[in-house]
């Protein structure tokens, strides 16, 4: 099997009869097997089209789609879409179906025996931490959000290799929206399905994508890159100008506070005479120190109080306002940073063992040396 | 006769009148089921097709809405040239006035489907055929139905007209009754009607609910 699961070649998609412009026009791009591709650009750059024309919603005017290798073209449209997961903006969960009808409903299709579709169903609700409960209600009595993660639950019923999602978080508010973005997240880590996905917010494309591809107008590929890539070295000014300000921020929102280098920082053991723990914070131009016994990280001490007193153990160490963990993003540690009281510095631990720390100087060479 | 003694003679009615009664208000029964089960066979095919194809309601409205339009007992007598005082007659006026309220209530409930429902149905995999029956009949139902509990009201009250031919069911006593003075026959004919009437059509708003679950108070509360 080739690595490429979808591929668009010199696909073009006209709606009007008589040669007006095309919705897309001889659009050519691949998907690797198990990346989310997020098509993003303003209304009109038709990426829903694009979308659509994969499950044959829509049909393209020329060009050839294959999906797995199969020229989707010549395949059954209906047979076709039950292979696909597919998610709309408004979910459209079927009202008059309770919930678990509703998820059940491709594996009927299909032919599944019940006990597959009960022992999926389980599986399922396990996987979106779905509420047992509500699976004997209708769609109506349900909130957005629990919509949201029904309906994205239902496309990926049959566990389809491939999924099309179209804004699928766009209907919630944008706290619910946050939440199932990173559930999400974190069940494409496991489940690594081949995912398009539509947006026109390019913070969520950002944050969702493996890839991201840039439409323009007529479905012209403006640039089709990795997020990291696509913020470091945008192709042309429409891409910079659909990104936006804050580019800097908004790569240090791709990158995790494991992957840059931390600091040893200013430590200090309880132990540590008031002269060395001066000199050593004088070494790295520090009015502070943080207090480490055996690994463990007590608080910090700062370098008025450690005059008075002969060792370290003397002075009670006071707790950090700030921690970030390796798992947090540099934009989020850069936040910390700047809200503290305690300086420039965020000591970074992983439950309290003392791992370094980082300073605004560290993170902001990450964005320059980025570029 | 008329004048004197009370409106309805209750003796009558539960004695000479009786046997009749029972068989006319069967006969009542016979020819509104028969009516609006013939004129929703035949609405169900043009009401689907003008939902699919947009140019096909307006000639379908317009030759049922004439249809509707024509005096009951014009056409009826009409009729009556080629088919004579037979129940076939009978059946085929009433069932011509439920055609327009039936096609409407179709075509309306099926527009009314949402439409986000119908792209999700048809993105997972629905043929026209599947979304037809499972999506948009099912969502369609509470209107259909109201269009049928109409029709159903309506083809009772016309059946009366219908004792012009000697059909008619209860309508015959209120006919006899009319020419005989005789305010008995009329108002239990009139009354066992409209009892009729109004049983069906709480027996048909029980049904839809029964029908559409989706549709009750807890459903729709949490909206």
């Amino acid at each position: 099997m080739s690595d490429v699961a979808i591929s668009l070649k010199n696909v073009s998609k006209s709606f009007s009869q008589n040669g007006g412009p095309a919705a897309v026009d001889d659009l050519s791009l691949e998907m690797k097997r198990g990346e989310t591709v997020v098509l993003v650009g303003p209304s009109g750059c038709g990426k829903t089209t694009t979308m659509k024309m994969i499950n044959r919603l829509v049909e393209p005017s020329s060009g050839t789609i294959e999906v797995d290798g199969t020229d989707i073209l010549k395949q059954n449209p209906v047979e076709l879409r039950r292979n696909i997961g597919y998610v709309i903006q408004s979910i459209g969960l079927l009202p008059h179906r309770s919930i678990r009808d509703n998820i059940s409903t491709v594996p009927k299709l299909v032919g599944w025996k019940e006990g597959r579709i009960k022992q999926r169903i389980d599986e399922l609700v396990e996987i979106f931490e779905l509420d047992r409960e509500l699976l004997d209600r209708y769609p109506a009595e349900l909130s957005g959000g629990q919509r949201q993660r029904v309906g994205v639950a239902r496309a990926l019923a049959v566990d389809p290799p491939v999924m099309l999602m179209d804004e699928p978080f766009g209907a919630v508010d944008p706290i619910v929206r946050e939440r199932l973005q990173d559930q999400f997240l974190h069940i494409q880590q496991e489940l690594r399905k081949t995912i398009v996905f539509v947006t026109h917010d390019i913070d969520e494309a950002i944050k969702m994508a493996d890839r991201i591809a840039i439409l323009n107008k007529g479905g012209v590929v403006e640039q089709y890159a990795s997020p990291e890539e696509i913020l470091r070295e945008p192709a042309n000014n429409f891409v910079k100008q659909f990104v936006g300000v804050e580019r800097g921020l908004k790569r240090l929102a791709l990158t995790k506070v494991a992957d840059v280098e931390i600091e040893d920082g200013p430590v200090v053991t309880s132990d540590t005479s008031s002269q060395d723990a001066l000199r050593t914070m004088e070494r790295l131009d520090f009015q502070w120190a943080a207090v480490v016994d055996e690994g463990e990280l007590k608080g910090w001490v700062d370098a008025t109080n450690i005059k008075r007193v002969k060792t370290v153990s003397e002075v009670a160490p006071r707790p950090f306002s700030a921690y970030v963990t390796g798992e947090s993003t540099l934009r989020e540690a850069l936040d910390a940073i700047v809200t503290s009281r305690t300086h420039v510095a965020v000591v970074a631990v992983e439950g309290q063992r003392y791992k370094g720390i980082l300073t605004l100087g560290r993170i902001s060479r990450e964005i320059v040396d980025g570029r | 006769m008329g004048g004197s003694g009370p409106i309805i003679d209750w003796e009558r009615v539960f004695g000479t009148l009786r046997p009749e009664l029972i068989s006319r208000f069967f006969e009542h029964v016979q020819l509104t089921v028969l009516a609006v089960l013939i004129g929703f066979l035949i609405s169900f095919p043009l009401a689907i097709w003008a939902h699919r194809h947009r140019k096909a309601y307006g000639p379908i409205t317009a030759v049922t809405g004439l249809l509707y339009t024509i005096p009951s007992l014009a056409l009826l007598v009409l009729l009556t040239q080629f088919f004579g005082l037979s129940m076939t007659t009978a059946l085929i006026v009433l069932t011509s006035y439920t055609l327009l309220i039936l096609i409407r209530g179709i075509v309306s409930g099926l527009s009314g489907v949402p439409a986000d429902a119908k792209e999700a149905a048809q993105g997972m995999g629905y043929s026209d055929s599947q979304m037809l029956w499972r999506v948009e009949l099912p969502l369609a139902l509470p209107v259909i139905m109201a269009g049928l509990r109409i029709a159903t009201v309506t083809t009772i009250g016309l059946v009366t007209v219908t004792a012009f031919i000697g059909r008619g069911g209860l309508g015959i006593f209120i006919l006899r009754g009319f020419n005989q003075f005789d305010s008995t026959q009329v108002m239990i004919g009139g009354l066992l009607s409209l009892i009729l009437a109004v049983v069906v059509d709480v027996a048909l708003v029980l049904a839809e609910r029964a029908a559409t679950p989706w549709t009750s108070k807890r459903a729709r509360a949490a909206t």
